[in-house]
């Protein structure tokens, strides 16, 4: 990992878009207003040299609202051997923020996934569709707010407070 | 009711994909999948076609969507690891290490020198199984039956070595953070020697059949053409990118258990296309076999797995012995252990690509949040840019040219 290079990337990132920077294992992370994300992509790629965006992803901080995503975005320096994730925090629940799809083609099908999964629309993307659930599914099964959909076992203890969240035969 | 009707999406879906000519009914739209014996898998295409030349390539995924990021976040760091192997079912000790190489970046767990090296050679063992397969549906898809037959032979002899040592054909779950399962048994050693000596000849036989065949090189050459920008851009990782002059691998570049310590190249091809990537996979069994020997020849003696007990169960002999071994042991299998709070992506080279884990934890002993980087999924959004202009035929070819996984791609 070429360290003094990605110090760097990090303070032009936060002294050009804002935000912070923090070190984790050996890792640089560096946190990017919501606003800002397509314009950092286009410095990483175009002036720092990071040609694979390998992987978007999101975590969902329920029942925390602001934020309550955080997008992480990974990239690749293939040239400088350089690896730098970017976090976006996003507050509510219908969260937005600006297609990576321009910059990086393949973030199609990763921002499809994270529609699909998490409900954070990115704008301007050209085909916003669900990808791995079906395209009538209800719901975004990676929030944290989603059950994940086995049935509990009644104890004495718990047998009323499950018994309620029990579906029923409509009347 | 018109042919777009019948399928399961609408044509308003649909329609900022094809082409105007498909909305008038000049080309054909054909459904490709996903019962289909050369889309290696449940894979959908939906196909726009002008006589049989691809318009545009739609591939649809999610058949086998179960949910394994879903699921990890309610186990605990041990059980959500048996779930790795479910993924890329091809490589199934190459998503073990990648698991355990996250867990142990942020546990800062150390792991002993010998279960490095028994990891190296089973990465490489496996990498050599997922070659034979990708080469045995390649050729099978090309209509070269005995290619098929052969790779499968062979591949059983490394699913022996992989059942000697962790009671498992497929499902390994071998590698555990902290080390290994347990050690490898005294015959390893010599099965492994054993299938060193076999192997290069049958690879020599593979190339035999197919490298020069007028009638593979026909079907292989110039199909699937990808540049190294194209190939960057599009996300293209591991021997699909290499094939278009891509002179990447973590396992040099970023090198992880111990890869640093072994001699081996990297081998690349320029020409982009299902020919170059095939040079490259049947160029990268070679290597694979040099870092096996070299791996066993240097194979340590000592622990195989790491001494932490805070994270790493305690050896069943110790537990008649010792009050706190006991203690360990009941605390490890029934809660887990704590894990501290903070976020790691970890790669790991897999057999087709950068496999990379991204494990968020809340200090729990469940992870908050795993997301697996496959590289299939990227792959399979190439088809839509690499299968334009390209015969139906050819489309096979490229399919298989990417080496998917569909468990690797759904998840």
């Amino acid at each position: 990992m070429n360290n003094e290079k990605l110090q760097n990337v990090a303070a032009d990132l936060v002294a050009n878009f804002g935000g912070s920077v923090s070190e984790f294992r050996d890792q640089m992370q560096v946190h990017v207003p919501a606003d800002q994300i397509a314009a950092a992509a286009i410095a990483l790629r175009d002036s720092h040299g990071f040609e694979v965006m390998p992987d978007i992803t999101a975590v969902d901080y329920w029942p925390q609202t602001t934020p309550r995503f955080h997008v992480v975005y990974q990239f690749n320096s293939i040239s400088q051997d350089m690896r730098i994730t970017l976090r976006v925090p996003l507050d509510g629940d219908a969260p937005t923020l600006d297609s990576l799809t321009g910059i990086y083609p393949n973030a199609n099908w990763l921002e499809r996934e994270l529609w699909d999964m998490f409900g954070i629309k990115a704008e301007g993307h050209p085909d916003l569709r669900r990808i791995l659930m079906p395209h009538d599914w209800e719901g975004h099964p990676l929030r944290k707010d989603y059950p994940l959909g086995y049935e509990e076992v009644q104890f004495t203890f718990n047998y009323d407070e499950i018994d309620q969240r029990k579906p029923r035969p409509k009347e | 009711m018109t042919m777009l009707e019948r399928l399961d999406v609408s044509l308003d879906e649909l329609k900022h994909l094809v082409s105007e000519q498909a909305l008038e009914g000049d080309t054909l739209l054909l459904n490709m999948g996903p019962q289909h014996p050369s889309t290696h898998g449940v894979l959908r295409l939906l196909l726009e076609l002008d006589g049989e030349i691809i318009v545009n390539c739609i591939p649809d995924i999610g058949f086998l969507h179960t949910g394994i990021e879903k699921n990890m976040e309610a186990k605990t760091y041990q059980q959500a690891e048996v779930m790795t192997d479910r993924l890329d079912y091809l490589n199934t000790m190459g998503n073990n290490l990648a698991y355990c190489l996250a867990v142990e970046k942020l546990t800062e767990l150390d792991v002993p020198e010998r279960a490095q090296a028994v990891r190296v050679i089973f990465a490489e063992l496996q990498r050599l199984a997922s070659h034979l397969v990708w080469l045995a549906t390649q050729a099978l898809d090309l209509a070269a039956q005995s290619v098929f037959l052969y790779c499968f032979r062979e591949r059983e002899y490394i699913l022996d070595i992989m059942e000697l040592a962790s009671g498992q054909r497929m499902m390994t779950t071998y590698f555990r953070p902290g080390g290994l399962w347990r050690d490898v048994p005294v015959e390893f050693e010599d099965s492994v020697r054993w299938f060193l000596d076999y192997m290069p000849g049958r690879i020599q036989q593979y190339e035999d059949l197919l490298t020069k065949n007028p009638i593979f090189i026909d079907r292989v050459k110039g199909i699937g053409r990808m540049t190294k920008e194209q190939a960057l851009a599009w996300g293209a990782t591991g021997s699909t990118a290499r094939g278009s002059g891509v002179d990447y691998d973590l396992r040099r570049d970023q090198p992880y258990s111990g890869y640093d310590q072994y001699d081996f190249e990297i081998p690349t091809q320029t020409e982009g296309d299902v020919y170059a990537r095939y040079l490259v996979r049947i160029q990268e069994m070679r290597q694979s076999l040099r870092i096996i020997e070299q791996a066993l020849n240097k194979l340590p003696m000592g622990p195989f797995r790491s001494n932490n007990r805070k994270y790493v169960p305690p050896p069943r002999s110790e537990l008649s012995r010792s009050m706190e071994a006991v203690i360990h042991h009941f605390k490890l299998w029934t809660e887990g252990y704590d894990v501290p709070k903070g976020s790691v992506y970890s790669v790991v080279e897999s057999p087709r690509g950068e496999l990379g884990v991204m494990l968020e934890s809340d200090g729990g002993p469940k992870p908050y949040r795993v997301k697996w980087r496959t590289p299939s999924f990227s792959h399979i959004q190439l088809l839509s840019w690499i299968a334009k202009g390209h015969y139906v035929a050819d489309l096979v070819a490229i399919i298989g040219s990417i080496d998917i996984v569909l468990g690797d791609t759904d998840r």
